[in-house]
Parts: structure tokens; C-alpha cells; sequence
């Protein structure tokens, strides 16, 4: 049973449809990679998968269960962690208080995931005290994703994580979601930097104007000449 | 020196007592925009209700506040807190709520909330008609005289029972504030929710929870400081309006959406006009003889009248949104 | 059945039947209380639709809520009293008038002095001395000019009561008292149009609040709580040709007065102007391609619709014939006002013009059931439960109109947004 199958799937905002019929499926354990054009409704599939946006049309089920239309605060409870696109930290709050939001829902696990999450990412140890406004860009998404961690989510949805960040920060965001995969996280994300998350991907899902173009493994889709042509920059 | 204790009677005693007030209800206002997103003018007459509360209760159970040693509208004032937080709640389920789930613009909300406002001063005038009231019933309003034990001073600092009553609640009520802000759950909530409200919904926060605290905090200090501004006065369904001004103004002031800024901007507010009726020449004319003939010190030297107190919260009002709209403090731009 | 029926799309049903209830519901006044009292109340309704229409212009089309119409409709009332009313003897035959206009040139002077120093930056002053040059000079020639005002003014209150009118024809004053009200509009429009809109609301309502307080508290030149009265009508009054005829005239004045105005704005709405105005409210086009201009804009219908309050006020002032400061009420002169527009439908002029009437008789009516239900109640409380009803119940019972509105005001936001006729949004394609 895979962990997250949608099919299908219709919705936009308003009355304007973004998507037209996509499918995404992802193991247990699996990362899956999300790459495709500015506009293609990348972050729209992310949405409409955590209930944050009208699907109306298709399916979208979490381990055998529909999880279609669920209000995200439901499925931050059943094991769903997201880390929007942009505006996805508390800047006033402090960076242990950002992580404390994550875990809102179990007070009583936040000592132990605090922990976890600063082994994880340990520059926001140093800087637990701090706002998490006055961080740099690369530590400010660690706090976001330290946040999402905070419920130890069996399915992690990324956004752009490593927009805007220089390579070395890159490459450590990587490495980070590598790291949370092999401890048992399934990681969605949607990426720009094509290439190197095709790399670490177990899947790969290509979209363009609302629907899947490509679906195979990410080794395949980076190997395929078709799709390096038109989608990663030749 | 009875010229210094004049001074202090009538600018850092009124300043402060006028401050309180104001602080009590900026904070409210702050709260409530910073986790819905609109001005809320119902709030000048949540404070007259909780007011006119205490005055049933005072009414129903006159002097029982002797047993205790306290006033007796001090003894009702928790249950009025109490009652001012469920009608807030109330409210906003019956008025707010719906329009917010709409999605509304804030400005509609602002109109909800001017509806309210009469609904709220029209329930009132019926039942307690439109003439000033007082919360002393049966009971005398104690009024301090201290006297300064040094030469040359002849007057007493003058202070009231309600006075040092505002005072103390208005300092437990700003430190449970902070407590409560920095270092509960809910409280950190509402910080993260006023922060990014999307977010929040996203990270599991029961933002339903944050909007009930909200009311519960601002309903519960409206009745406080309606309270003691009706022991220190009288009871008065029509002075919101009055101090609707002066509230908004504090809160700007400090910034919209920040406590800290509130309190801050509700003492500035607050000295700021007392400071403006306060007559200098008082303070000026022991210094007459020091000065050439020619310079007669006037015998009226109030910035205003206090018929113009409203100009003074206006007139800051003014400046600030000229000067820096965001609030004289770091600004959150909403 | 009516989705079948095109033909009748094409007719104004709505607004028929809007008019249709107006109408009746005027006859039923003028049944129940006469034709006199239905008369006077339509010259009110007229004057509310004048104040409404300026407030629907701000809401309706630039989104700016005036919770100060009190202050520009008592401007208005005021310059209808100054124009018109008799020069007072009392006061001209002194030298007090010298003094005044003495006191008045050197206020001028001192403001351009004011005005002076808060531009020596020009000259290589640092801008923080200047600041704070200017705040001194202007605090102390603040309390020089006050110094100089005083006495005069407590000098005329004890000789003169106060400085009379100008005895004008009353029109002057209405026309006056709409620019004094667009001055004060472009003041407070000048500093709140680019901030939130929430902004305006506190502003206009802190300005309300202190026009209403000099109003109150400078005698020398409202006379204050004693009111002026009477002011002298438009038209023949009521001594010369009798009540009937003379409201009927009042009437006809003040109804030409709407109709102009709202012919004015229907050719301004078709006006490119009007279809910048609306693609504002619209967000049809985006700030950038419109570039400035949208502040602008905003200033402007901002400063009509005060003007247009002003000219209402002023015809309403007129018509009581007496200018009394503390009469101006929130409910009656604010809420009221914001009740009909939003009733009648935001930025929909004629919608607006119903909704003035159909309020101001339901408030007019109010009254009477009002107090009818308030005996009922006492009847009842008597016969079942000995109960001793307090001693001023009638006054409570117009609370309960206090009440009424704000309820309406919430539920027509909550069922009726766009009100009884909601504004048509037309694309030009
Ligand atoms: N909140 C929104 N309301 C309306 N349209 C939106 C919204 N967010 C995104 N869109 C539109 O949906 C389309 C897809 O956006 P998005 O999913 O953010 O693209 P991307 O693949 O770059 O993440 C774009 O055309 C965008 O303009
Ligand atoms: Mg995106």
C-alpha cells in the first residue's frame, strides 16, 4: 500500500482550475520530487494534498485512508508535517518557540522531538533564544522544517525548500532531507534545483500546466534526454 | 513645594489612573487585531458594560464588600470580568464569526463592530436609562490623604481607593500578560497566530482556541478598566465615545497588533493629556519674583481647556499616522 | 418563472418595487399623522438622502467609511445658522470686531511664521533642529494666540452674547457650509486615504467628536448650549404662508437639491471619470497602470461626498430653524446615515435615495411603537406581576431605537451585503 496515492486531481482557486488531473504516488520511505515550470501548479498539488484548497475531482488517499478535503489541522493529527513555499516561520517567535508551534498538537512529546530536531540541525540550538526573524535564509528553513519535524510526521511535504539559498546551504538542506528519509520520513517536495533532488529522488513527477508530463524514478527521469532538454536546462 | 504636590495630584496621579484605563483597553484592541485583523469599536462599550455589571451585581448585594474590607464593586468586578468575556464571545460568534467565515473585508467587520456598538450602548441605556451613575452604593468612596513630611509642604498627595485599585490591577494584569504570552501554550499561539495566521492553521494550532482566548483576555480587561474609569467618575452609557479616541490612539501609538506597544502607547496617551489641561502657571509662579517685571506670568497657561481633552488623543492620533503609521515603536505592518 | 421571462429583466423591478414600498409607507405616515407632520418628515428624508448620498459616494465607490458625517453635517448646520441670521448690533457696534479681526491677522501672521521656520532646513539647517525649532516656536506662539483670543472671546460672550450672523441669504450659507466641510474633508482625507481604512474610521470620528466640542464650547461664536434660533428659511416660513405651504416650498427646494446632485453624479459615473472611479473600486485595474493618480482620486470623491454632507446638514439645520451644537447626535446624524446607504446598496445613488426614506420613516415610526410597546409592556408587567415600572420610561423606550439600528446595521451586513438594490457592476468591454 503506498503511503500517499492521489490520482487525478482537479482544483484551483475560486472558480479558476490550476490542476487538471494529476497523480503522485509515493512508498513508505520513499522521497518523491515534484519539478516542473514556474506557474505548472507545483505548490497548488502540495496545497491541494494538505486540504488547502478545493479538489474537485480525483482522489487523494494517506495509507489506504482518503484524506480529500481534510482540514490541514486534521492532518497535522494523522501524520502529515508541511513547509510552505515562503512565509513559513514565526519571525517574532523565538526559534525554540517556532519548533514548540510545530508540536502544538502533543505538548507533552515537544521536550523529546526538541532534541531530536536540534541534533538534526544544530545552528538553531545555538540560536534557540533568537527570533527566528532575524535568522539567515538557510536557518530560517531549517526552522521550518524543524517545525514540520515536530510532529514526527510519517509524510513530509516540502516546498521549494532550497530556493534562494546559496550552494552550500543547498547541499546541507539535501543532506538533511536525506537524513530524515532513512529515518523513516516519506519526503514529497517540489524543487527548482532539478537535477540534484532528481538525485536523491525515489520518484520523480514532471509537471506542466496542471498535469503529470513524466512519472518514473528520479534516476530515470535524470537520464532521460527528453526530459533534460525541455525540463533541466538541457 | 505645595505648588510639587499640586503637580503630582493632578498629572503623575491622573496620568497614571487615565493610563491604566487606556492601557486596559489598547490591549484588548491590539489583541483582537492582531488575531482577526480589524478594528474592533464595540470595545469602548464592552468597558461600559462591564461597568454596568459590577453595578447590578453592587446593586443586588449592596456593602457586601465590607466583610472583606474591600469596595464592594471590587468584589463584583471578577464576576463582571467573567460575564464581559462570554458576551464577548458571544459576540463575535453571533456578529464577527459569520462575516469573518464569509470572508469578508476587515472594514465590514469594522462596520459589524460600529453595530454592535450601538446595540450594546442601547441595551444599557434601557436598562440603566442615560444619567450618570455611581458604583458606590451605600459605601464611601475612600479618599487618601498623604501627607509629605517636609517643610514648606502644607498639602497632602490626594489619592482615591478606586485610584490604587487601578493601578494595582492594571500592573498584575500587564505581568500575567507577559507571563501568559511568553510562557503558555495558548499564549504562544496567539503570538505565532498574529505572526502568520496561515501558518499557524498549517502547523495544527486550534486557531478557534486562540480566537476564544482572545475575546476572554479583552472582554475580561474591558470590564476592569470600564470599572474602575466608573468608580473613579461615574457610570456614563455615553462616554465610549469618549474614550473610544483615546484608546485607538494608544494603540496605534504602540504600534497595531503589539501588547507591549499598547500599554506603552495607553500610559503615553494617557500623561500626554494630562499633561495638556494641566495649568503651568502653578508651577511657574513661585519663580514670578525671580523674573523682570515686564514678564508676567499668565495666569492660564493649559495647553487646553479640558473641554479639549478629545483634541489631545486626536491630535497625537494625527501625528503618528503623519509621522509614522506604523507606531512609534518596531512596527509590525499589518 | 422570472428566469423565463426576459422582458422583465429589462424593467427595473427591484427598484419598482422598492418605491413602490416608499410610497406606501409615506401615505401610511401622512394617514396616521397627517399631512403637515408627513410633509416635514419628507423634507428630513430629503436632507438625510443629500447626507446620504455623500456617504454612499465615499463607501460605495471608494470604500472610505466616514464615521464622522455627524461633524461635516454640523459644519454645514453651522454655516446656514452664520449666513443667514441677523447681524447682531451688540456686537458689531463695539470695538470688539476690530479686536477680533486684529487677534485673526495675527494668528495669520504667527501660522506663516510657523510655517517659516519649519522650512529653514532649506537654509542648511539639520532637519532635527528644525524639528524641534518648529515645535517650540509653534508651542509658544500656540499659547500667544490663545492668550490673545481669550479675552476677546469672553469679552463678546459678556457684551454681545455672541457675533450674530450675517444675515445672508440662508442658500449661501448652505453653499458655504459645504466647503467648509470639503476643507475639513481634505484635511483629514489628506492624511488617512494612504493608510488602512480603518484609519479613517477613528480619524473622522475623533474629528466628529471635536467639531462638535468648539461647537459646544465656543460661545462667542455658536452661543453654545443656548442655540441660535431662529434661522431664517430659504423659502417664505411658516409665519408668512402657513405650515403646509411653507414645507411644501422647503420641500420642493430641498428635492430639487437631490435631484440635481443625482443627476450630477449619474453623468459623472458615466463620465471617464466615473468609470476611473469605479475600475478603483473594482481593482480592475492595478495600482502601478494607474499609477498616483489613484490617491487622488480617492482625496477627491472623499472631499465631494463631505460636501456634499455639508449642503445636507445645512438643509437640515435650516429646516428646524434652531442651531443647537449639543443636538448633534452619533445615532441620529451618524449611524442613521450609514444604515440608509448600506441599506439602499452601496454606490448605488437612486438605491441610496430609497433607502434614506424607507429608514427615515421607519425611524420616524419607531417613536410612537416604540413607546406603544413600552405601555403594552407596562400594562401587562402591572396586571401580572404588581410590577412598579420606573418613573422615565419613556425616554428609555427611544433607547431602545438605539438598539434597533445597530442590529439592522449587523443584519444587513450578515443576509443583505449588497443591500435592497445592489450596485450593478457594468464592464465596459
Ligand atoms: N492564491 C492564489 N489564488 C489564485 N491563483 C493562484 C494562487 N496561487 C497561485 N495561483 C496561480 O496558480 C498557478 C500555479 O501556481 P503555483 O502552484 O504556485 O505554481 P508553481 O508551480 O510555480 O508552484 C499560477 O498561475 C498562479 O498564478
Ligand atoms: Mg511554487
Amino acid at each position: 500500500m503506498p503511503l500517499l496515492e492521489a490520482t487525478d486531481v482537479h482544483g484551483g482557486y475560486g472558480g479558476m482550475n490550476i490542476l487538471n488531473g494529476v497523480n503522485i504516488s509515493i512508498e513508505k520511505d520513499e522521497i518523491g520530487v515534484i519539478i516542473g515550470p514556474n506557474g505548472a501548479g507545483k505548490s497548488t498539488m502540495l496545497k491541494a494534498i494538505f486540504g488547502m484548497l478545493n479538489v474537485t475531482q480525483g482522489d487523494i488517499v494517506l495509507r489506504g485512508q482518503s484524506i480529500k478535503n481534510t482540514l490541514p489541522s486534521k492532518l497535522v493529527q494523522q501524520g502529515m508535517g508541511f513547509v510552505p513555499q515562503e512565509k513559513n516561520i514565526f519571525p517574532s517567535l523565538t526559534v525554540q518557540e517556532n519548533l514548540e508551534m510545530g508540536a502544538y498538537i502533543h505538548p507533552a512529546r515537544v521536550p523529546a522531538m526538541l532534541e531530536q530536531v536540534y541534533e538534526f540541525f544544530p545552528p538553531l540550538k545555538e540560536k534557540r533564544r533568537q527570533q527566528a526573524g532575524e535568522l539567515s535564509g538557510g536557518q530560517r528553513q531549517m526552522v521550518a522544517m524543524g517545525r514540520a519535524l515536530m510532529v514526527e510526521p510519517s509524510l513530509l511535504l516540502l516546498d521549494e525548500p532550497t530556493a534562494g539559498l546559496s550552494p552550500l546551504y543547498m547541499n546541507e538542506i539535501f543532506n538533511r532531507v536525506k537524513e530524515i528519509n532513512k529515518a523513516g520520513v516519506g519526503v514529497l517536495m517540489v524543487e527548482q534545483n532539478a537535477k540534484q533532488a532528481l538525485a536523491i529522488a525515489d520518484k520523480g513527477f514532471v509537471l506542466a500546466a496542471g498535469q503529470n508530463r513524466y512519472t518514473d524514478t528520479g534516476e530515470a527521469l535524470l537520464n532521460d534526454p527528453e526530459v533534460a532538454k525541455s525540463f533541466l536546462g538541457g | 513645594m505645595n505648588e510639587f504636590i499640586f503637580f503630582i495630584n493632578n498629572v503623575v496621579i491622573s496620568g497614571a489612573v487615565a493610563g491604566s484605563i487606556y492601557a486596559l483597553g489598547a490591549i484588548g484592541i491590539t489583541l483582537i487585531f492582531s488575531i482577526m485583523r480589524f478594528a474592533h469599536f464595540a470595545h469602548a462599550d464592552m468597558m461600559t458594560f462591564g461597568a454596568f455589571m459590577v453595578f447590578i451585581f453592587t446593586a443586588m448585594f449592596p456593602g457586601s464588600g465590607a466583610a472583606l474590607g474591600i469596595p464592594t464593586p471590587i468584589l463584583m468586578l471578577p464576576i463582571a470580568m467573567a460575564i464581559t468575556a462570554v458576551l464577548a464571545i458571544g459576540l463575535d460568534n453571533a456578529f464577527y464569526k459569520p462575516l469573518r467565515d464569509k470572508g469578508v473585508k476587515p472594514i465590514v467587520l469594522v462596520i459589524a463592530s460600529l453595530g454592535v456598538t450601538l446595540m450594546l450602548q442601547g441595551i444599557i441605556r434601557m436598562f440603566a436609562g442615560t444619567s450618570s451613575r455611581s458604583l458606590y452604593i451605600g459605601e464611601r468612596k475612600e479618599i487618601y490623604r498623604l501627607e509629605v513630611p517636609m517643610e514648606g509642604i502644607t498639602r497632602p498627595i490626594v489619592i482615591t481607593d478606586p485610584q490604587i485599585w487601578l493601578i494595582i490591577f492594571a500592573i498584575v494584569a500587564v505581568v500575567a500578560l507577559h507571563f501568559f504570552l511568553t510562557r503558555s501554550r495558548l499564549g504562544k499561539a496567539m503570538r505565532a497566530m498574529s505572526d502568520n495566521p496561515d501558518l499557524a492553521e498549517v502547523s495544527g494550532i486550534n486557531t478557534r482556541a486562540v480566537v476564544m482566548v482572545t475575546w476572554v483576555i479583552a472582554g475580561a480587561l474591558a470590564a476592569v478598566a470600564g470599572t474602575m474609569l466608573a468608580m473613579d467618575v461615574a457610570l456614563q452609557p455615553q462616554l465610549s465615545f469618549f474614550i473610544l479616541l483615546p484608546i485607538f490612539a494608544a494603540t496605534i501609538v504602540g504600534g497595531v497588533g503589539q501588547p507591549y506597544g499598547a500599554i506603552a502607547g495607553g500610559y503615553l496617551v494617557g500623561f500626554v493629556e494630562t499633561l495638556s489641561v494641566f495649568n503651568w502657571s502653578i508651577l511657574l509662579r513661585p519663580l514670578q519674583p525671580m523674573l523682570p517685571e515686564a514678564l508676567e506670568v499668565p495666569r492660564n497657561l493649559a495647553l487646553v481647556g479640558t473641554e479639549y481633552k478629545i483634541v489631545v488623543p486626536f491630535f497625537i492620533l494625527v501625528v503618528v499616522l503623519i509621522w509614522r503609521p506604523t507606531g512609534i515603536f518596531k512596527g509590525k505592518v499589518i | 418563472m422570472l428566469a423565463n421571462a426576459p422582458i422583465l429583466n429589462r424593467l427595473p423591478v427591484r427598484e419598482t418595487i422598492v418605491a413602490g414600498i416608499v410610497v406606501v409607507a409615506i401615505i401610511g405616515v401622512i394617514m396616521a399623522q397627517g399631512m403637515t407632520f408627513g410633509v416635514r418628515m419628507m423634507v428630513e428624508a430629503t436632507c438625510y438622502a443629500i447626507l446620504a448620498l455623500g456617504f454612499t459616494i465615499q463607501w460605495g465607490y471608494a470604500g472610505q467609511l466616514n464615521a464622522g458625517v455627524l461633524g461635516f453635517l454640523a459644519l454645514g448646520g453651522y454655516a446656514a445658522m452664520a449666513f443667514s441670521v441677523p447681524m447682531n448690533a451688540a456686537f458689531w457696534n463695539t470695538d470688539l470686531p476690530q479686536q477680533l479681526g486684529w487677534a485673526i491677522v495675527r494668528a495669520v501672521f504667527y501660522i506663516l511664521i510657523i510655517i517659516g521656520v519649519s522650512q529653514i532646513h532649506r537654509l542648511g539647517v539639520p532637519k532635527k533642529v528644525r524639528t524641534w525649532a518648529t515645535i517650540i516656536v509653534a508651542f509658544i506662539l500656540y499659547m500667544m494666540m490663545k492668550s490673545h483670543f481669550v479675552p476677546i472671546a469672553s469679552a463678546i460672550e459678556r457684551e454681545a452674547q455672541f457675533i450674530g450672523g450675517l444675515g445672508m441669504h440662508p442658500l449661501v450659507g448652505w453653499l458655504v457650509g459645504g466647503l467648509l466641510a470639503g476643507v475639513a474633508g481634505y484635511f483629514i482625507g489628506r492624511i488617512c486615504l494612504g493608510l488602512r481604512s480603518d484609519y479613517l474610521v477613528i480619524a473622522t470620528l475623533g474629528i466628529a467628536e471635536i467639531i462638535k466640542a468648539v461647537m459646544v464650547n465656543e460661545e462667542w461664536l455658536t452661543r453654545g448650549t443656548l442655540t441660535v434660533s431662529p434661522i431664517p428659511w430659504p423659502v417664505p416660513g411658516p409665519g408668512d404662508i402657513g405650515f403646509l405651504a411653507a414645507r411644501s416650498l422647503y420641500l420642493t427646494l430641498t428635492a430639487l437639491v437631490v435631484l440635481a446632485i443625482f443627476l450630477l453624479l449619474q453623468r459623472a459615473y458615466k463620465a471617464p471619470w466615473g468609470r476611473m472611479i469605479r475600475s478603483i473600486r473594482d481593482n480592475e485595474i492595478s495600482a502601478a497602470a494607474m499609477g498616483k493618480d489613484i490617491n487622488k482620486r480617492r482625496l477627491e470623491i472623499f472631499v465631494f461626498g463631505c460636501i456634499l454632507m455639508g449642503i445636507g446638514g445645512a438643509a437640515l439645520t435650516n429646516f428646524t430653524s434652531i442651531f443647537n451644537a449639543q443636538g448633534y447626535l452619533p445615532l441620529n446624524h451618524t449611524f442613521l446615515i450609514l444604515v440608509m446607504a448600506i441599506l439602499g446598496g452601496p454606490g448605488n445613488n437612486l438605491g441610496t435615495i430609497l433607502g434614506a426614506f424607507l429608514v427615515y420613516v421607519i425611524w420616524v415610526m419607531s417613536e410612537p411603537v416604540a413607546l406603544y410597546v413600552m405601555q403594552v409592556v407596562i400594562y401587562l408587567g402591572d396586571m401580572w406581576f404588581a410590577w412598579e415600572p420606573p418613573g422615565n420610561i419613556a425616554s428609555r423606550a427611544l433607547q431602545s431605537r438605539v438598539f434597533i439600528i445597530g442590529l439592522l446595521i449587523t443584519l444587513i451586513l450578515r443576509f443583505a451585503p449588497q443591500g435592497l438594490m445592489p450596485e450593478k457592476v457594468k464592464h465596459d468591454t
